[in-house]
């Protein structure tokens, strides 16, 4: 690869460094957008068949092409900007959504040794990078100067900030018992123990020990992400569709991105903790980025599922299971982590 | 110049004109944004550093916990700034004698070497595979665990005082209990009664 790429970089000289990590970006972010327009194909396709419904047909074979239709329109439609916004941020709104949701993939490694930027302190940026996303969604509801996007982004600031503090802790427990914050080396310690030795890889992913900070952490991202059952932020009965409801054509379609692009996210995330990763879940079979991609198409599903089953949650008990289940489960769980750690019976030496 | 430079001109400036953008905006959400846009930029500058645990906790717990919080609050104020400059002047000798202390400070620190502060060698530069986070760790849980216990504490007190200065109890109102709704069970809400056909 590198000696292919001799003539490539001695044609940039010195940029090729910048040069290089762009392509690696566009080689990250490219498939990124085309599976986030699939997503919400497949989102309506999962919940019009779990409603014995067909969903979208009419687009291209089978509907295949309902994704690009959607784009286009949104792209060809008029912004509207309301005359009592504040105009600045009302277009920054949308953009510091998004920005978040890309930024973070910079950390996420694929395979072994195919990342973007192998930091050390991988999951301290990813806490860090998605407690910014909750600034889009306040900055488009207050740039508005209407009222549902205004409640809207109240809600979407005590919810993501509750949740948060759960999610960290679930990380924390993760850092714990690999030692580690660089995510390669996370998935890298879920490749040994005892059920590994024996081929069954997948019982020594950290899903088994960390069983509740998995649930907690999965529950969370469903939170952090603004998805139904917890999706009050834009409920369409109570405050129509919360920060969004001024946005239109282009401004509209950035938050529909970074909705879904915030999904894959945390699933791919989840799978990189919890799951093992590229790691394949039995010892007779291959590792690999095909596994990743499966845990993750999974993960996704399970939000598709969710969404199609649950009534969306009341912001109250919103609130009671993020302070008063999830945080003092989560504490808990820290301190027993650390003391089996510590005790003859720890699993992780 | 060396690229470092450039970067560090580069958010050096744009730390300069978002600080002072946070105490001339008149909007105070502006000035607040323009405050967690300063944020970054500092951290950024740690990153140079190579301090990068302090650089990402500083964007963690300032711009994604306690700035939003910020802006939650100055949001829902209906700010008159005719109101807040009513006592500017009464404020302004207190207000500039702790900007002479800092610009006094500032000038401590940039004309280091007139104070003797080179007798501070600078840090040792770091090895491969240097882990700020695990250093940093490492100090903080053995050399400075008491007085790093003493700080945790301070805060718990703080914590623990807030609440209770803004507890309140009103009486009489219609407050409903999540967990009693959430134990509710059928049986206590619907009840099923049999009543014969009405016959003419």
């Amino acid at each position: 690869m590198e000696a292919m790429l001799q003539p490539v970089a001695d044609l940039f000289g010195p940029a090729w460094p910048l040069v290089w990590t762009l392509v690696k970006i566009i080689a990250i972010i490219a498939p990124l957008m085309i599976c986030v327009a699939y997503l919400t194909l497949a989102e309506r396709k999962v919940i019009g068949y779990m409603q014995v419904r067909i969903g979208p047909n009419r687009v291209g074979p089978k509907g295949l092409l309902q994704p690009i239709a959607d784009g286009v329109k949104l792209l060809l439609k008029e912004i509207v900007i309301p005359s009592g916004s504040s105009k600045g941020l009302f277009i920054v709104g949308p953009i510091l959504a998004l920005a978040p949701s890309l930024v973070a993939w910079a950390v996420v490694p694929f395979d072994d040794g195919l990342v973007l930027a192998d930091v050390n302190a991988g999951l301290l940026f990813l806490l860090a990078v998605t407690s910014l996303e909750v600034y889009g969604v306040v900055v488009a509801g207050w740039a508005s100067n209407s009222k549902y996007p205004f409640l809207g982004s109240m809600r979407a600031a005590a919810q993501m900030v509750s949740y948060e503090v759960s999610m960290g802790f679930a990380l924390i427990c993760v850092l714990l018992i690999s030692a580690s914050l660089n995510l390669s080396d996370i998935v890298v310690s879920q490749s040994s123990g005892r059920f590994a030795d024996m081929g069954l890889g997948f019982l020594s992913w950290n899903w088994l020990p960390l069983l509740p900070m998995f649930v907690v952490y999965l529950i969370s991202g469903i939170a952090e992400t603004n998805r139904a059952p917890f999706d009050v932020v834009e409920g369409e009965a109570e405050v129509v569709a919360g920060h969004m409801v001024e946005y239109s054509g282009m401004t509209f379609a950035l938050f529909f991105l970074a909705e879904y692009a915030n999904m894959i996210l945390v699933s791919i995330l989840t799978s990189v903790l919890f799951l093992g990763g590229w790691l394949s879940p039995f010892g007779f079979l291959p590792d690999g980025f095909h596994w990743l991609a499966l845990k993750t198409a999974a993960i996704l599903f399970i939000f598709l599922w969710v969404r199609a089953t649950f009534p969306r949650f009341r912001y109250d008990h919103i609130m009671r299971l993020g302070w008063k289940v999830f945080i003092p489960v989560t504490l808990v769980w820290v301190v027993v982590v650390a003391v089996w750690m510590m005790s003859p019976l720890s699993i992780w030496s | 110049m060396e690229f470092k430079t450039f970067v560090f001109y580069f958010l050096a400036v744009i730390l300069v004109f978002a600080a002072l953008r946070v105490i001339t905006a008149r909007n105070p959400v502006h000035a607040a944004l323009y405050l967690v846009l300063a944020f970054f930029n500092a951290s950024g500058i740690w990153l140079l550093l190579q301090a990068e645990f302090l650089a990402i906790t500083l964007v963690m717990v300032y711009v994604g916990a306690v700035m939003v919080l910020f802006l939650f609050v100055v949001m829902m104020l209906d700010i008159n700034l005719d109101r807040l400059r009513q006592g500017f002047w009464s404020y302004l000798p207190v207000g500039s004698l702790i900007g002479v202390l800092m610009a006094v400070e500032m000038a401590m620190v940039l004309g280091g070497r007139y104070f003797g502060l080179d007798a501070m060698p600078a840090p040792p530069d770091p090895q491969a595979g240097y882990s700020n986070t695990r250093e940093l760790g490492r100090v903080l849980y053995t050399d400075y665990v008491y007085p790093f216990e003493l700080a945790s504490l301070v805060l718990l007190v703080a914590m623990v005082a807030a609440v209770a200065l803004t507890l309140r109890k009103r009486k009489g109102t219609k407050y409903i209990n999540p967990s009693e709704q959430v134990a509710v069970k059928r049986e206590g809400r619907v009840e099923l009664v049999k009543m014969p056909a009405e016959k003419d």
